[in-house]
């Protein structure tokens, strides 16, 4: 699969068991919308069942990856099959240093989900320039 | 007769990231597994069981499974498929879409309301099909 331009393929874990999931999946369509120029999202059951254009394009570009928990779906799966991701981000571990305590409702993210996935698609967000300038 | 944790289904929706199809699928699952059919049914993490977590594994092989899929690859079905699950029904959100043409979802991130009235029609759809599966004890 080859693009014409340089993207970065954004993994998400977007887990339907936790509200870290909720929040990898907002965080990570924040960052598709703010940047469409510069990065593509890869559906990961997709990627994970065998899908061909996926896994060749996170052979072919750099991908960063973004898990809700510890159990790494996202970074494990693209390790597995396509190679190391540039860059890796676990929401567990950002709200904990961010002292986020109160995470509820998977379904509706609250006022202060909503602010830790706006925080998490900035991290997103400055890890896509990074990997960008790294390619140049 | 008290219901075992063993006769839960289990819905699973693909959560499909880049159209509003697979945020439905998610918000229909959360309708019918946090509000019509809380004790009845719950759900798992496609990507977790994807990879092979044993525990999601026996999960849906020792429940039945309903799925919910956004676009035409039908990930949550085939994946269900592929782990060895007790596969016991599906539903696309297109087919809910052509039977509510009144109801055009546009945003993806956060559900509007036309696509959260959607989401809701389908979760009102498999609740039924939860009660089938139940013998109407739902």
């Amino acid at each position: 699969m080859q693009l014409s331009e340089k993207k970065v393929g954004i993994i998400s874990c977007r887990g339907e068991g936790c509200v870290e999931g909720t929040i990898s999946r907002v965080a990570t369509r924040l960052v598709l919308e703010k940047l469409p120029e510069k990065t593509v999202t890869i559906c990961l059951p997709l990627f994970l069942a065998g899908g061909k254009e996926e896994r060749a394009f996170a052979r072919d570009y750099p991908t960063i990856t973004v898990d809700g928990c510890e159990k790494l779906c996202a970074k494990i799966g693209t390790e597995r099959y396509s190679g190391k991701p540039a860059s890796s981000i676990v929401v567990t571990e950002l709200a904990r240093n961010w002292h986020c305590s109160k995470l509820n409702s998977r379904r509706k993210l609250d006022a202060d989900s909503v602010a830790v996935a706006e925080k998490v698609a900035e991290r997103i967000a400055e890890e896509v320039d990074e990997v960008l300038d790294r390619w140049r | 007769m008290e219901r075992t944790e063993q006769e839960k289904i289990i819905v699973i929706p693909c959560s499909g990231i880049g159209k509003a199809f697979g945020s439905i699928a998610r918000e229909a699952t959360y309708e019918l597994t946090e509000n019509l059919r809380s004790k009845t049914t719950g759900t798992v993490c496609l990507a977790l069981l994807v990879s092979g977590d044993e525990e999601s594994l026996n999960l849906v092989r020792e429940n039945k499974c309903i799925t919910v899929d956004g676009c035409p690859l039908q990930c949550a079905e085939k994946n269900v498929r592929l782990a060895g699950g007790n596969f016991a029904g599906s539903f696309r959100v297109v087919d809910a879409f052509k039977e509510n043409r009144h109801l055009k979802p546009k945003s993806v991130t956060f559900l509007d309301d036309d696509g959260q009235r959607l989401a809701k029609v389908l979760a009102e759809k498999m609740a039924s099909k939860v009660d089938e599966l139940l013998g109407g004890e739902s």
